[in-house]
């Protein structure tokens, strides 16, 4: 069967309190999981209180002070700061979603910060996501085409290009991918929200000249199928595409070419 | 046997274990089988619902002559047949989600897959031999 509940090494246990300094005016909690493998202890979750005063607004502001000012050994993993790069992507009150373009004014109470769920932990906030980037590998996210190359470029129509809406802004933080259900339960076989919506970004390019291909590739019970349209890809994604209307295109190609 | 899946071979890399044995190139079939089947049942278990409301307490006699109307058998048959159809094909997806251990998958599968031919072969018959009798 599968899993449902924790393995008793990742039971997560009562962590350090943080208090913030005194006079502090605003205080936000925070729980942060912590996870360190090299102690072979159990994670727990640790209690930072951050002033608000002095923070910026949003949550990835918040952890970069913890990490700067309360404790250093706090790993996460960020870049750009303004929802582009797709590194800071957390569970953070109880949904997947990227740290940096979370205000914390948006959470009520606690702030709760876990890494994405379901995927084995490095350290702290940091999953290991070389998986779904085999994945993504799997589905070989480039242009092909056959025809020589033109010395130009390769010309798309406006409406052509407008395909390609929704799908290109994906910035592969595995929001998604890891709010899945299905994914959890069969993350070794199925591809996945963000895999397929990629897939699907490539299938659907007109300058690409291997959809068949592509289509071959995703047509099989696991890979494809387990999407159940449970949604949960659609609610989460920071950056409002829809993987899951790109899943039921595909399953409508596979349907077309029969 | 260097490419049965389901061995332990860590030192295998991600990709190499991604692609796996490759795409089986099936289960649209399956996919839409699942909805031409529940279509079915939309009007079938609509209209099967309704005549037992209406046939309640009556007795044997009045049940074996709405059986036997040509009509109602042959709905009565399409609606068993669908039905354990659509039922076959979902609980295997549910066992395939959550049952991982190969032996227990595969007799979990046996028994529904058999389970529902016997059923829906033994609610044919008994259609056939009510209708039949009349």
């Amino acid at each position: 069967m599968v899993e449902f509940s924790l393995p008793k090494n990742s039971k997560v246990m009562r962590g350090v309190e943080h208090k913030a300094a005194a006079g502090a005016k605003r205080i936000k909690r925070f729980h942060i999981y912590r996870f360190d493998p090299d102690t072979g202890e159990n994670p727990r979750l640790d209690c930072f209180e951050v002033d608000l005063d002095a923070c910026g607004p949003m949550v990835l502001d918040a952890l970069i002070k913890i990490k700067s000012e309360m404790d250093s050994t706090l790993t996460f993993r960020r870049s750009c700061r303004e929802g582009v790069c797709g590194s800071c992507a957390f569970n953070i009150d109880g949904t997947n979603t990227l740290a940096c373009t979370k205000p914390i004014k948006s959470i009520r109470g606690a702030v709760k910060v876990y890494p994405l769920p379901h995927m084995p932990v490095i350290k702290d906030l940091v999953p290991d996501l070389s998986v779904p980037y085999a994945q993504y590998a799997s589905i070989e996210p480039w242009l092909k085409s056959d025809t020589p190359a033109p010395t130009s470029e390769r010309l798309q129509s406006i409406e052509e290009r407008r395909e390609l809406d929704g799908m290109w802004e994906c910035i592969l933080c595995f929001c998604c991918q890891t709010s899945c259900p299905s994914y959890w339960w069969n993350g070794d076989r199925y591809l996945g929200p963000a895999v397929l919506l990629q897939a699907y970004r490539w299938i659907a390019d007109t300058r690409d000249e291997a959809s068949g291909e592509r289509l071959d590739n995703v047509d099989d019970p696991f890979r494809l199928y387990r999407c159940h349209t449970i949604m949960n890809c659609t609610n989460t994604c920071p950056k409002h595409l829809n993987p899951g209307k790109a899943i039921a295109e595909i399953k409508h190609l596979l349907l077309k070419r029969k | 046997m260097s490419n049965t899946p389901n061995r332990n071979r860590q030192l295998r890399s991600k990709l190499g274990r991604v692609r796996g044995l490759g795409s089986s190139h099936e289960g649209v079939h399956h996919w839409w089988a699942q909805r031409m089947s529940a279509m079915a049942l939309l009007p079938l278990s609509l209209w099967f619902i309704f005549s037992l409301i209406s046939l309640t307490g009556s007795d044997y006699v009045a049940f074996q002559s709405w059986v036997s109307e040509f009509g109602n058998s042959v709905f009565l048959v399409l609606f068993l047949v669908s039905m354990f159809h659509h039922a076959q094909l979902g609980l295997q997806v549910v066992i395939e989600d959550y049952v991982h251990s190969e032996l227990w998958k595969m007799g979990l599968l046996l028994i529904v897959k058999y389970g529902s031919v016997l059923f829906a072969a033994s609610g044919i018959f008994a259609v056939l031999k009510i209708s039949l009798a009349g």
